[in-house]
This record gives structure tokens, C-alpha cells and sequence, in this order.
């Protein structure tokens, strides 16, 4: 019984365009964060320009001809 | 406290600064290589062009890579990298990676005007918000919102305190969140809040996914 007056009332049809201030602040901030990290990611997930690798492959290789 | 006596034996998994032998240098070279793509998303976040981006990452990797004596073996190579590259950025005001930031904003909002005003505009009105954003505000909100570090990570790349970072993420977020609703950038007859509504769909298709 007190389930169901729970339900009833959770279900109860809020108006779509206005969620409470509270949720709604919640619910944007969440799509932010989801933004932000899908903005990395996009980068993170981009192939590396081989520039980098032939970069740190000379610094390398100078180290070595230093002789350690 | 009948702690194990200390000054003989520094902790195990933090090795001292100091010479390194070459598998060491290998190890250490391996780790770097696998935080370019971090760095290179990190760069973007601060300086916005993406070949400016770029020149900005690649001075950091090196850097890091000539610094590695000094770095701690067993510590956070990922933080460690990511404050080398803030210090470079800071660093260097009048490099291209600064001066390019207006050109950068113009090109983007023509882009805005003539794309497609749906989900990838979102990231797009983001991106923008988070330009809009005085630089350590954005670098706090990137650090923790994007980058996973906590806050005490952020504060120690930051060289701030964790305060510091907690009320600056706070400030970021509002000021994203009101440029995203008032939609205070110029759209291509795109009603303010499209862009929230856009980020909040792609929230929604994003956590059906997982």
C-alpha cells in the first residue's frame, strides 16, 4: 500500500519543460561532464603524429651517442 | 609508531632522483610515449588550435623526456608530464599557441554558422563556453571534469592550493552551464538553449550506451 502511494506519486506526469531547479542544475552539469570528456577523448583517440615519436627517437638516440 | 626505519631505505616504490640505468630510461620512455595523446588532448584544452596544440605537447614530451633524472620512479608520470606542459604554456605568452587563440575563435564560430545544428554542434558551443573561461578556470574544470585527476592532483599540476581548484571547478561549471543556456554565442538562427538540449541528448544516448 505505501509502495503504491509512493509509485503513484513519483508517476505522478511533472511538467515536461520544467524539471526542479535542483535536477535540472544536476541533469546539465552531468551533460557537461559528458562533454568534457567525450571533447578529450576525441583527442586522446586521435591517432599520434609519427612527430612525436621520430622527436623523441632523436632525443634518444642523441643520449646514446653522448655514450652512458 | 614502530615504523620500519626510514633513512636507509627510502620507500620501494619511489626510487630517488638521480642517474638512471638505460632499461630504466626505456621504461620511462615507454610510459611517456603512452601519455602523448593525454598530453596532446591537454594542450588542446589550453590553447585551443590544434597545431599549436601540438608544438606545445611536443615541447612538453621533450622536456619531460630531458627531465627524467628528476623524476620520481613509482610517482604520478601522468601529473608529472601534465605540470610540465602548464609551466610551458604559462610559460611562453608570446609563442604562436597564445597568439593564435583569436584566429581560432573566429574559425570556429564560421564553422558554427554554416555546420549542422545538431549533436556535434554541442561539443562545438562547448568548446566555446570553455573559451570563454578565464585560463585557470579552464585548465581546473579540463583537469578534473576531463582528465580524471582528483582535486588534490589538479591542485599539485596546478601548483595551487586544493581549494583553490575545488571553488575554481565550482566557477567554471557555472559559467559554462550559463553560456550554454543563454547561448550567448551568435548561432545561425539557433534558439538559446539548443545547445544544452543538444548536450543533455548526447548525456542521454551516452549513458543508454553503457
Amino acid at each position: 500500500m505505501i509502495d503504491r502511494k509512493h509509485q503513484s506519486r513519483s508517476a505522478k506526469p511533472g511538467p515536461a519543460d520544467a524539471p526542479r531547479p535542483d535536477d535540472e542544475a544536476r541533469l546539465r552539469q552531468q551533460a557537461i561532464g559528458v562533454g568534457l570528456r567525450q571533447m578529450f577523448d576525441q583527442v586522446v583517440n586521435e591517432p599520434v603524429p609519427d612527430e612525436f615519436l621520430d622527436i623523441l627517437r632523436s632525443a634518444d638516440l642523441r643520449r646514446k651517442e653522448a655514450g652512458e | 609508531m614502530s615504523g620500519p626505519e626510514s633513512s636507509a631505505t627510502p620507500p620501494p616504490a619511489v626510487k630517488p632522483a638521480g642517474a638512471r640505468t638505460p632499461s630504466e630510461d626505456a621504461d620511462f620512455k615507454r610510459e611517456l610515449v603512452g601519455l602523448i595523446p593525454h598530453l596532446r588532448a591537454f594542450a588542446r584544452s589550453l590553447c585551443g588550435d590544434p597545431t599549436a596544440a601540438d608544438d606545445l605537447a611536443q615541447d612538453a614530451m621533450l622536456k619531460a623526456w630531458d627531465a627524467r633524472a628528476s623524476f620520481q620512479i613509482g610517482t604520478n608520470m601522468k601529473a608529472w608530464t601534465f605540470m610540465i606542459l602548464r609551466n610551458q604554456f604559462y610559460s611562453e605568452k608570446r609563442r604562436s599557441w597564445r597568439q593564435s587563440q583569436l584566429d581560432q575563435d573566429v574559425a570556429e564560430r564560421t564553422l558554427l554558422a554554416v555546420d549542422d545544428p545538431e549533436a556535434p554542434i554541442a561539443l562545438d558551443e562547448l568548446r566555446l563556453a570553455l573559451r570563454s573561461l578565464p585560463d585557470e578556470q579552464r585548465e581546473a574544470l579540463v583537469l578534473v571534469g576531463a582528465g580524471g585527476f582528483a582535486y588534490e592532483e589538479a591542485a599539485e599540476i596546478c601548483n595551487c592550493a586544493v581549494g583553490t581548484v575545488k571553488s575554481r571547478v565550482s566557477r567554471a561549471r557555472r559559467a559554462v552551464q550559463a553560456a550554454l543556456i543563454s547561448g550567448g554565442y551568435e548561432r545561425d538562427g539557433g534558439a538559446a538553449g539548443d545547445a544544452m538540449g543538444s548536450i543533455l541528448s548526447d548525456a542521454e544516448r551516452l549513458s543508454g550506451v553503457r
